[in-house]
């Protein structure tokens, strides 16, 4: 175990254990967007920094492994300061409608979404940008990641207007879960966007449609096609849903499924992150594959 | 990995091992094709169709001659190991390499580092078991565990992984035809006693049929009705028109299942059953023994009934009143004559993340791994035997009629007859096709796309080619997903292992031929069948 001060407060974590594994265990309310507990950090949401005494800068505290004495602060000015200045950038460039995580984080660090002018117009081109072409706007209108929502199949749509590109999805692809490697970061900078390669379809990418992606995108930026189609028509409506956990009816691997019903239908798939099977992560017939006992040919 | 496409088949148990091959585990693949288990693969051994025995006795050779066998282990817990040695010594590297068309150095290489690993699994899945000698093949394999005494400890073992959600908690039930649930002998009076004690009723006292045998009996005329429950033998039976032929012949058949299936459609009576796993309230087990509750979220559609419902109803109509037990009620009942069922209550089912068996007690953890006792000394209860097993290769041999394997299998996006996964909006859908290998495809003049006539010694079916070049000269590849439109099942032999009572799905000997100009159906049978 290791020892550490965090808010003058002592507090133990396991060796290996982070900064944040520390305030969990404090009780202090930590905002994360990129970490999930199934997924290697990767250290760019940075709402999660915390003051580390003998650190210039501020640290990730997803990341950064506790070490004995460590002196932090999650409260100090500066702390407060730069998470509202991140919360701020993120919401002020995408379109946070079905994020509700994010906008709570906004409000609770007294974030103006508004600070940096009205949005600007969708972007038809973001795509297209290469490193570097990217030029500073004219300061009369906030920068966003807008752009027309991706519909290639029928079973999950991707609307990078609400991206904040976290890179859980491409990890969740890559090699923390699914090793298929569809989708990656592509450009720098304020272009930087997920993208298949040379930003083909679905359906000519790598992707097996298992839908990890979906599971853990913190904005809904990635949806299932099922619940886009119910919030676009304006009949989701969680006060009518249920959520029963079950199990999958293929192979033997015995996979969790969570299920959110509405009107004796399936919605949504999803699995628990903390199930010792699936760790969150199904594949294309337990996520897409069941609504077999909903839908009518 | 032996005969085992788990990327495919059981994607989310593959997860566990793309992390262990993160970590720096090897990954041996043992399969007739070029999978997308097999890419991951440090080494792949694409050996002959049929010849796991010979391979698993060139394996065991090497690490006897080599000394990497646990021969402590061998001497504490195991029995026959003489014969074996002597039974293996003839499969040098070079005549094993030579009978399995895998190389020299590929088996060493597996052979050296099964026997070098501190922990070992061997996994494996239908390929193994879909052969008319498919106790042997598993045998085979166990031999290998219990020469590195790579069983019975955390992290090494022997992985047969389950294909459907539920096939071991059906034979945790005891639906099977020798075991009553809890897998306790039907044959033992005194075990019987306790169940009809119990049920208040008296059970055969003789162990039943097991499917193929069914299907036999109804050939002899024996068995004159059948009720079928959730499954669809009409398109899944090997030799499936034979199969066909003995349903037709029946004075009754009802079938039970969520939809009308080609097997519903020729029932005399059919029952709507609900989904169970979403629509009743129960439990599955998976493949590592773990019993998970299955929840209610959906109420079935129409006149629809949960099993339980239906075989209630069909005891009262024999005059027996089982009343409308529920999913706990069973559970409990089942914990009552079920000692590895017995630390299950329904309550700490619904607390943990299931509960692998045997969990004897309720202060029991359940069981991660089995045969841990065999690493008591001495060993409590029986050794574990080596047995000689003389390999036979496939029933339906090739000849210069029928000079090409075609083996079966599952793909990612599809499961089985299809009857599941057909009504999803699948972007990864294809029309079922014959893959070829690129050589054999040029032998034969075929192009991808082009229309393929596969025939084999029992029917013949045509469908589109697919060129594969994960597959050697001489084998073929098929599945069964669509099998309204291509009818595979025609084609496979039912070579029955007479142990398993498993058919060779994996193993057909067919001739292809480019389908000619005048439009054909898509299949017929021989006149002569």
């Amino acid at each position: 175990m290791i020892s550490l001060t965090i808010d003058g407060r002592a507090v133990t974590v396991p060796e290996g254990g982070t900064l944040l594994d520390g305030c969990r265990e404090l009780g202090i309310d930590t905002p994360t967007l990129c970490w999930a507990k199934t997924l290697t950090p990767v250290n760019v949401c940075r709402v999660c920094v915390v003051e580390l005494e003998g650190s210039r800068t501020l640290v990730p505290s997803c990341a950064r492994k506790a070490e004995a004495g460590m002196v932090v602060r999650t409260d100090s000015p500066r702390v407060q300061a730069s998470r509202k200045g991140v919360l701020e950038l993120l919401a002020s460039s995408v379109d946070t409608s079905t994020a509700p995580t994010l906008v709570a984080f906004a409000k609770r660090y007294g974030a103006d979404p508004l600070r940096y002018g009205p949005p600007a117009p969708p972007a038809t081109d973001r795509d297209a940008r290469e490193s570097g072409h990217h030029h500073v706007g004219s300061g009369e209108v906030a920068d966003t990641v807008h752009q027309p929502m991706k519909v290639d199949n029928g079973l999950y749509v991707r609307d990078y207007g609400k991206c904040i590109t976290c890179y859980k999805c491409v990890e969740a692809c890559g090699t923390d879960a699914q090793n298929t490697f569809a989708i990656a970061i592509a450009g720098r900078g304020f272009d930087a966007r997920v993208s298949t390669e040379f930003d083909v379809t679905l359906d000519d990418s790598a992707c097996v449609y298992c839908g990890n992606c979906v599971q853990v995108c913190p904005t809904g930026a990635l949806m299932f096609k099922s619940e886009r189609d119910a919030r676009d028509a304006g009949t989701w409506d969680e006060s009518q849903q249920t959520t029963t956990r079950t199990i999958c009816p293929f192979c033997g691997v015995g996979c969790t499924l969570e299920l959110t019903v509405q009107d004796n239908k399936i919605l949504r798939v999803m699995s628990p992150p903390e199930a010792s099977v699936t760790s969150g992560n199904l594949c294309v017939k337990g996520r897409f594959g069941v609504v077999h006992v909903s839908e009518t040919p | 990995m032996w005969g085992s496409n788990a990327r495919e088949a059981h994607p989310i148990f593959f997860h566990h091992v793309l992390k262990g091959i993160r970590h720096g585990a090897k990954l041996f693949v043992v399969d007739p094709r070029r999978t997308s288990t097999a890419e991951w693969a440090d080494t792949h051994l694409p050996l002959n169709v049929g010849t796991d025995i010979e391979l698993a006795l060139g394996v065991a050779r090497e690490l006897i001659v080599q000394g990497l066998v646990d021969r402590d282990f061998i001497s504490h817990a195991t029995t026959g190991y003489a014969e074996f040695e002597a039974h293996a010594m003839p499969w040098t590297l070079e005549r094993t390499s030579e009978v399995t068309g895998v190389t020299v150095e590929a088996i060493r290489a597996l052979a050296h580092a099964y026997g070098r690993a501190q922990r070992a699994q061997i996994c494996w899945t239908l390929g193994i078991t879909e052969h008319h000698n498919a106790v042997d093949n598993v045998l085979s394999l166990i031999h290998l565990a219990l020469l590195t005494g790579h069983v019975g400890r955390e992290g090494s073992g022997l992985n047969p992984l389950r294909g459907q959600n539920n096939v071991q908690g059906g034979g945790d039930m005891g639906a099977l035809p020798h075991k009553l649930p809890g897998f306790q002998d039907v044959e033992d009076d005194e075990i019987r006693g306790r169940y009809e004690a119990l049920w208040g009723a008296t059970i055969p006292p003789k162990k039943g049929w097991h499917l193929t045998q069914m299907f036999e009996a109804m050939g002899r005329n024996e068995l004159r009705t059948v009720l079928v429950m959730g499954e669809n033998p009409a398109q899944s039976e090997a030799d499936v028109g034979h199969a066909r032929q003995l349903l037709e012949g029946l004075d009754g058949l009802v079938v039970m299942d969520l939809f009308l299936t080609r097997t519903a459609k020729m029932a005399h009576v059919v029952l709507p059953s609900a989904a169970a796993w979403v629509e009743t309230e129960g439990t599955v087990t998976n493949s590592e023994r773990r019993v998970q509750r299955c929840r209610k979220a959906l109420d079935p559609p129409g006149e629809a009934k949960s099993d339980v419902w239906i075989l209630a109803q069909l005891a009262r109509r024999l005059g027996v009143d089982l009343g409308e037990p529920t999913g706990e009620e069973l559970w409990d009942e089942l914990r009552l004559l079920s000692p590895m069922h017995r630390g299950m209550s329904w309550s700490r089912l619904e607390a943990n993340d299931g509960l692998q068996w045997p969990c004897p007690d309720e202060s029991h953890p359940g069981t991660p791994f089995l045969h841990g006792r065999l690493w008591e000394r001495p060993v409590s209860g029986m050794l574990a035997p080596f047995t000689v097993v003389q390999p036979e290769g496939p029933v339906d041999q090739l000849t210069h009629e029928y000079p090409i394997r075609l083996t079966t299998g599952r793909r990612l996006d599809e499961y089985n007859t299809g009857v599941q996964t057909n009504q999803y909006r699948n972007p990864m859908r294809r029309r079922e096709t014959v893959d070829v290998s690129p050589g054999d495809a040029r032998a034969l003049g075929l192009a991808e796309g082009d229309r393929a006539r596969i025939t084999s010694r029992r029917a013949s079916v045509t469908c589109l080619v697919h060129v594969d070049d994960g597959l050697t000269p001489g084998l073929a590849f098929m599945t069964y997903h669509d099998a309204d439109d291509v009818d595979t099942n025609l084609l496979t032999i039912e070579a029955i292992d007479p142990k398993a009572g498993t058919a060779e799905f994996k193993a057909t000997a067919v001739r292809i031929e480019r389908e000619g100009t005048h439009g054909s159906p898509s299949s017929e049978r021989p006149a002569h069948a």
